[in-house]
């Protein structure tokens, strides 16, 4: 076991944090909950605070896929924190998700997605969350999901630069198997840049549809 | 008639890259479905607009 869970797992038991999701949930909404797998493709500003949403709300299984490193113009709008600079994403985000829930599965990956790992990364989990930067990064991404991977809905981010209102961000089903949160068209391309404000809510948008797909399931 | 992105045109016979260069699409930053199918990145070129067809094209803007 990580060291960092082990710590966390003494500091808490499974059965007290298991009675404070009792105290505000139904048993059956919990239980749909811990058995859901869910992906998150990119631990950026989306991908951190995806990741972290679901976790609190105690999703079973999250895999974590991102290859970059935690940089100092991540603080803005990231989870990450001033001791995680320079460490892989793919390890910066677990030891701060052990922190919220140490008794989730987190399996993290810290490789490039491309269309020839797509089917092997993904083609397991039912739920994928596209959480990239680039926009032919996240096309490339959405594409080969819904293509490679017939069992997969997938949940990507498109426009939330800026500081414009959060409202203008919404959850749209755009195809069969594919939900698009965002304002779609705020474009970092265009020299607005990354806020915390809307970055988060349109993370809360994706990990909400995300919620809404384990409990319809 | 042709629904594009929800929209009716009279677009069949075609080219599908054709149509989207002309529309400001850029072949890299989209995903496209014509008639509930996805359409690989390599094969837009071939595509031929045709009489009823429902085709999407998804664009993504940058930022995450």
């Amino acid at each position: 076991m990580n060291k960092m869970q082990e710590e966390m797992q003494r500091l808490i038991s499974k059965q007290e944090l298991d009675r404070a999701f009792d105290a505000r949930f139904p048993r059956e909404m919990q239980e749909k909950l811990r058995s859901a797998k869910v992906a998150v493709a990119g631990l950026g500003g989306l991908g951190s605070n995806i990741a972290v949403m679901l976790a609190r709300s105690g999703v079973g299984k999250l895999l974590l896929v991102d290859f970059d490193n935690v940089d100092v113009t991540n603080l803005n709008r990231q989870m990450y924190l001033i001791p995680h600079l320079g460490k892989p994403k793919a390890e910066a985000l677990p030891e701060l998700l052990y922190q919220i829930n140490p008794y989730i599965d987190y399996e993290s990956v810290c490789v490039r997605v491309t269309p020839e790992n797509v089917k092997e990364l993904f083609a397991e989990y039912p739920i994928v969350c596209e959480a990239f930067d680039r926009p032919d990064q996240k096309a490339m991404l959405v594409r080969e999901l819904l293509t490679q991977c017939p069992g997969t809905t997938v949940v990507s981010g498109n426009g939330m630069a800026g500081y414009a209102d959060t409202n203008e961000i919404k959850t749209c089903q755009m195809m069969h198997r594919l939900y698009v949160c965002g304002d779609r068209k705020t474009d970092v391309g265009n020299g607005i840049g990354l806020i915390a404000p809307r970055v988060a809510a349109c993370a809360a948008h994706e990990a909400n549809k995300v919620l809404q797909l384990i409990m319809q399931d | 008639m042709v629904k594009i992105n929800g929209e009716d045109k009279e677009l069949a016979g075609r080219k599908l890259l054709e149509y989207m260069l002309e529309a400001g699409f850029e072949p890299e930053r989209v995903v496209v479905e014509r008639n509930l199918e996805i359409i690989p990145k390599d094969r837009l070129g071939d595509i031929l607009i045709q009489d009823e067809d429902v085709i999407e094209v998804l664009n993504f803007v940058g930022g995450g």
